[in-house]
């Protein structure tokens, strides 16, 4: 199938953290008026007691981020258990704007075939359910993370051919698990219910290291995570090769803005990749660099490229 | 990383010198009957050993003078008693008493359990010694009892009484 | 009152026939590859294999569930069509599936078989259960191990189909179907592939003091004691430091399994119609003592009687049990 000038879309995908609603609008308001992405993913995807902290401010965030010109997507939660989980999904499935990404199979009952964006929790690995999602009303999938390249090629073209967009992360912490139990209340001798948000402390997540000190996972609340970052950078390349249209970025504690900024700056070839990489391993600080998953190996793995020095 | 093939070093228990070669020669021709009639009697066996028919197992009853080596190759099955202090570079070690160990085999106790308990100890490559470990759970009926009425009455009685010399000390519940 | 079926584990033939001979309402179990999220060295079944076993378990009343509950990846989607017809052509009774492009394939090739939604699905709400339901004729759902009893029974008044739970046996703590952990350290995926934390990555060290340390993938994931009692080496039962936990702690949960035999009569009056039993990868011993108890147990509550659960607490990881999220939400 042809690609016919359609340029990719750089995203931002929902801050996967606690962060404060005063952090957040400041965030945003450097996204809105700086970073160089087209979409914006914005609501609480990891802990449904977290969202009253920052849904107040959703309206006005959308309002702020459409004002620059950047097209907005309300994600739903990647776990939906409680009577609470399931209110506030089916509240964000009733809305017409702005468009949404579903996160859990309750999401995609509720939405019925209205379109809808499919998120990087509904394990849409595989041509056939693609497919099947397109059928229901999808317009848009997000491919899991952990997806390696020839599959991530097959399920675009699949994509493609039925019409929907193909977003891939190529930047951020890998959702690696999610559970019903709270793991940073855990690791202060609390409970779910009883957490007082101590997940405030870590934004960009609590730091795991086996007893002889490898740093490997980090805890958001309910979530685990990678320790190190995805970054795709050096892939981009081959990844719009292969039919993927929007290439997402998770929010973590650097500046998002210039992690943007390098990544603008490759696809527009504007900035050779392994001195973008070299950037981008600047900006993310001690933290290590991954693209295991893409190449089939462990995730957490550097696999270099020829373009990589 | 893991290269999939590991050397394992003996630890050091008593079963080295004369005794133990002594008691590896009145056993040897034993052991060469049981494995060769198991290996007839239940062919699916080597299938779901895979790629571990060539590894070298080490399989040790700590409370016997000797250990046993055991390479389920179809084609040149081996399975020798071997004294401690001249045990072969092994590629997966089982380590445990040899009531246990008996039991395992026959599927009387479960192998997870008794690594939980820590009374069976593993080292080495862990995929041969899943693979052996599924294979032989495959395996219908006593591989015990097999062996023990391939000796007729006599060899039944021996497993009898080395069933009751162990159970007081079995902690079982 | 549910017919409390009892759900049963078979990781060879020889684990089948002594499923069934304990006393299995249901056996399941899966072929050798990664069609199911068993795909454990030497474990599992050929078709012919498969064959035997279903002519095995049918002679003696009992069903065949094939769990088919991985996600194929973008390419390979043929295994899992082909491991479907292979098995409905052998007469199993049922298919526990995960991934949706699975579910609709099954549903419309072989209408006539029935389908279970795996616990890999993570369907945790009615809504996302009657969704399964609505578009593939799902007819059982395997819930997560995360839910209250109470909870549990709110769910079932609001689905159109059997309830399943888990009663005995590892204890997941992760969301099942959406964790990579062991993708992450070692480049086989849960999801895809069918492994937790393969043996083939597995390491047991043995140290001077007699202490245990196990690694995956070069990862340390646990040291054990000399004499404490051990477990699976899988990420999330093990051990790590956080900046305010120096000393090392289980950051997600301890060795531990679940057992629900006290609580039967509870999930048999919130209306749960199968009890499930984990351990594909266990042996047959471990086949032959659950089921039994479990067997007896069951046909004491369906008679009236209270059930005298024999101890199974040998059998278990950690040889520590609990009953987890069933038993209060205190557990999350």
């Amino acid at each position: 199938m042809a690609v016919t000038e359609m340029t990719t879309k750089l995203t931002l995908g929902p801050i996967a953290y606690h962060w404060s609603a005063e952090r957040r609008r400041d965030f945003y308001a450097r996204i809105a008026d700086e970073a160089p992405v087209d979409e914006v993913y914005l609501g609480e995807v990891i802990c449904s007691k977290r969202a009253p902290f920052h849904e107040g401010e959703l309206p006005e965030t959308i309002e702020r981020l459409e004002r620059a010109g950047k097209t907005v997507i309300v994600s739903t939660l990647a776990e939906v258990m409680l009577k609470r989980e399931r209110k506030a999904t089916d509240d964000l499935a009733a809305m017409d704007a702005p468009e949404i990404e579903v996160n859990n199979a309750a999401g995609l009952y509720a939405r019925g075939r209205r379109p809808h964006r499919i998120g990087p929790f509904m394990n849409a690995y595989n041509e056939a359910t693609i497919a099947w999602m397109a059928g229901q009303g999808a317009t848009h999938v997000c491919l899991p993370t952990e997806l390696p390249a020839e599959a991530i090629a097959v399920a675009a073209a699949a994509a493609r051919d039925v019409g929907l967009g193909v977003e891939v992360q190529v930047f951020g912490r890998a959702s690696l698990a999610v559970s019903a139990r709270c793991y940073h209340a855990r690791a202060h001798g609390r409970t779910k219910d009883n957490c007082r948000f101590v997940c405030e402390d870590d934004p960009d997540g609590m730091p795991l290291s086996t007893r002889d000190d490898a740093p490997i996972l980090r805890v958001n609340g309910i979530q685990t995570q990678s320790e190190s970052y995805v970054d795709l950078l050096p892939e981009a390349d081959r990844l719009v090769a292969d039919g993927v249209t929007h290439l997402r970025l998770m929010p973590q504690d650097v500046d998002m803005v210039a992690v943007a900024g390098v990544f603008r700056d490759v696809l527009d070839g504007a900035l050779p990749v392994d001195e973008a990489d070299g950037r981008l391993g600047l900006l993310s600080g001690a933290v290590n660099l991954s693209n295991g998953f893409y190449h089939g190996a462990a995730g957490y793995r550097r696999i270099a490229m020829i373009a990589r020095t | 990383m893991n290269t999939g093939v590991h050397t394992v070093s003996p630890v050091r228990l008593p079963g080295g010198g004369v005794v133990s070669r002594l008691a590896c020669g009145v056993v040897q021709p034993i052991l060469s009957r049981v494995v060769r009639r198991i290996a007839r009697r239940h062919p699916s066996l080597f299938a779901r050993l895979g790629p571990h028919q060539g590894t070298d197992f080490l399989i040790d009853p700590v409370d016997l003078p000797f250990a046993l080596h055991l390479r389920p190759d179809p084609d040149a099955l081996l399975f020798r008693a071997v004294p401690r202090d001249a045990v072969p570079q092994a590629g997966a070690v089982i380590r445990g008493r040899f009531l246990l160990l008996l039991e395992l085999v026959d599927s009387e106790e479960d192998g997870d359990a008794a690594f939980f308990s820590r009374d069976l100890e593993v080292s080495g490559d862990t995929e041969a010694v899943v693979r052996l470990r599924n294979a032989l759970d495959d395996v219908d009926g006593s591989i015990a009892e097999e062996t023990a009425a391939m000796f007729g009455a006599p060899g039944r009685a021996v497993l009898a009484r080395l069933r009751r010399a162990y159970t007081p000390e079995m902690e079982r519940t | 009152m549910s017919l409390a079926e009892l759900i049963c584990p078979a990781g060879t033939p020889a684990a089948l026939r002594t499923a069934v001979d304990a006393g299995a309402d249901a056996v399941y179990c899966g072929f050798q590859d990664a069609t199911n999220a068993r795909n454990f060295p030497g474990l599992n079944f050929t078709p012919d294999e498969l064959a035997e076993a279903v002519a095995y378990a049918h002679a003696r009343g009992t069903k065949v569930l094939l769990a088919l509950n991985t996600y194929p990846p973008a390419g390979k989607v043929d295994l899992w069509r082909q491991a479907a017809d292979t098995a409905a052509r052998l007469g199993v009774d049922a298919f526990i599936v995960a991934d949706m492009g699975v579910a609709d394939y099954i549903a419309r090739t072989h209408p006539g078989v029935r389908l279970h939604l795996s616990v890999q699905a993570a369907a945790s709400s009615p809504e996302a259960i009657r969704y399964y339901c609505a578009h593939f004729g799902v007819r059982r759902v395997v819930l997560p191990r995360i839910l209250t009893i109470p909870e549990i029974r709110q769910i079932k008044r609001e689905i159109p189909c059997e309830i399943e739970t888990f009663i005995f046996g590892n204890h997941g703590l992760m969301v099942e179907g959406r964790c990579s952990l062991t993708n992450y350290l070692t480049g086989q995926s849960t999801n895809m592939d069918g492994v937790c934390s393969p043996a083939s990555d597995v390491e047991y060290a043995r140290h001077e003091d007699g202490s245990m340390s196990s690694q995956l993938a070069g990862f340390t994931i646990d040291r054990f004691g000399p004499e404490e009692k051990a477990g699976y080496p899988t990420i999330c039962k093990g051990r790590y430091t956080a900046p305010h936990r120096p000393e090392g702690y289980y950051a997600f949960e301890e060795p531990v399994s679940l057992n629900l035999s006290r609580l039967l009569p509870e999930l048999i009056d919130a209306g749960v119609h199968a009890f499930k039993i984990e351990g594909r990868q266990r042996s047959k011993s471990y086949v032959r003592g659950v089921v039994r108890a479990f067997r007896a147990a069951v046909d004491d509550i369906r008679a009236g009687r209270q059930a005298n659960m024999a101890d199974l607490v040998a059998l278990t990881e950690g040889q520590k049990q609990t009953q987890g999220a069933f038993e209060t939400k205190k557990w999350r």
